[in-house]
């Protein structure tokens, strides 16, 4: 009988290049205030945030993703025909199909490239970086852009005190490729999926489909329990920043940056303290400025690290991502 | 052997001091930790997670909404740590 034949021996990956797109139009505080009757003070310090991006009308995630995904490609050298898969991570692509990451290929111009959506919400980017990295280390892609893109904006009510302010558009893409050394640590990633209720987006499609529904129940957007999820995410996450970071092989002393989903301020610098990361790690604080975009955050904050000037290629970066579901994942990466 | 009320109390009030800044001759059972003390709701979680280390308790989410005043979170936690 015949036999598949041996796989081809595992290789390493890396990080190539990082590319991001901000929508033009800025969104200070003063704008959301009145909706949600707060002011640009208590929302500064429950958030740290200070201004967000709102994509236009006409301006889609699909739009997003394309301009963060030129930017990647030209930072990584490498042309969208040597692309093997296109990966989306987002919850606001307001299509369940075809998926976002066929009209980004498309648009790149390889239409032929693997492509598909991951829906881990505020984790999707680092599930895609584990994924992505995977399919590189065994040879099922070559080169595999990744794309973390929100329009919150479109799914968020302006009038919920607990999210208004928050949420945010924005894309952020790498593009991952084989190299000669490890440059991305292993994954750490799971669930606490006894919280799913925790953050939710309701009502469902088919409640809308109610002719009676629209107006009555209100278009889906996401509402947060916001203690919980603080509670979660900074107790339950510093275990799996420290279990990544041990699982690269390094101590928290190696570390140089510590990139975390930028969902709110104070939950990056209770977690920065509940690691006991040593003061001389640079800290992305990228949401003062965009917000929590959700799946982009991660990437639009490394990117804004290199604008700044704060980091270089060659150091360590700890990502983490975490959200709705509850779900996350993190893992050590060399920047490019 | 069973722990005090003033215990609790002396703890909740380094815990509220290195959390949220107060000074602990601020802190009194009668309270409230948002209008007096200016714990807001995310300062109130690191209270609870750092009180439920250092008394050995456990405080549920939906007990921490009805902890309004000092009294309230120094009751609970005698009542589950005895």
């Amino acid at each position: 009988m015949s036999k598949i034949s041996e796989p081809l021996a595992t290789r390493h990956s890396q990080i190539l290049g990082v590319g991001d797109y901000r929508p033009s139009r800025v969104v200070p505080n003063s704008e959301i205030v009145d909706l949600i009757d707060s002011s640009d003070e208590w929302i500064r310090e429950r958030s740290g945030i200070e201004s967000r991006r709102y994509a236009s009308a006409d301006e889609s995630v699909v739009d997003m993703s394309v301009a963060a995904g030129q930017k990647a490609l030209t930072a990584a050298g490498i042309t969208a025909d040597q692309l093997s898969a296109v990966i989306v991570a987002t919850v606001t692509y307001p299509f369940q199909t075809p998926s976002a990451a066929t009209d980004v290929t498309l648009r790149l111009g390889n239409p032929n490239a693997a492509a598909f959506d991951i829906s881990a919400a505020c984790a999707g980017f680092c599930y895609g970086v584990g994924m992505a990295s995977d399919m590189v280390r065994t040879h099922s892609a070559e080169y595999v852009l990744l794309i973390g893109v929100e329009k919150l904006s479109d799914f968020t009510d302006p009038t919920d005190r607990g999210t208004a302010f928050i949420f945010a558009d924005g894309a952020g893409a790498i593009v991952i490729g084989p190299s000669d050394r490890p440059k991305i640590g292993p994954l750490i990633w799971g669930s606490d999926a006894t919280a799913r209720e925790a953050i939710v987006m309701q009502p469902s499609w088919l409640e809308l489909r109610n002719p009676n529904g629209l107006g009555n129940i209100g278009w889906p957007d996401i509402k947060m329990q916001g203690q919980t999820v603080f509670r979660w995410a900074v107790y339950q996450m510093a275990p799996i920043g420290l279990k990544a970071i041990e699982a690269a092989g390094i101590t928290v002393d190696q570390l140089d940056v510590f990139i975390p989903h930028q969902a709110n301020i104070r939950i990056i610098d209770a977690m920065t303290k509940a690691m006991k990361l040593p003061e001389e790690v640079i800290i992305a604080r990228d949401v003062r400025v965009s917000g929590n975009t959700s799946a982009a955050s991660i990437p639009l904050a490394m990117a804004a690290l290199y604008d700044s000037g704060e980091v270089k290629s060659g150091q360590l970066a700890l990502l983490i991502g975490f959200g709705a579901g509850l779900v996350y994942a993190a893992q050590v990466v060399e920047l490019p | 052997m069973a722990i005090t009320e003033q215990e609790v109390l002396a703890g909740i009030k380094e815990i509220v001091e290195e959390v949220a800044g107060v000074p602990g001759s601020d802190i009194e059972m009668s309270k409230n930790f948002t209008d007096d003390l200016d714990v807001d709701s995310l300062s109130m979680v690191e209270v609870v997670v750092a009180a439920e280390e250092r008394f050995g308790i456990k405080i549920p989410d939906d007990q921490v909404a009805g902890m309004l005043t000092v009294g309230d979170a120094v009751n609970f936690i005698v009542k589950a740590a005895n």
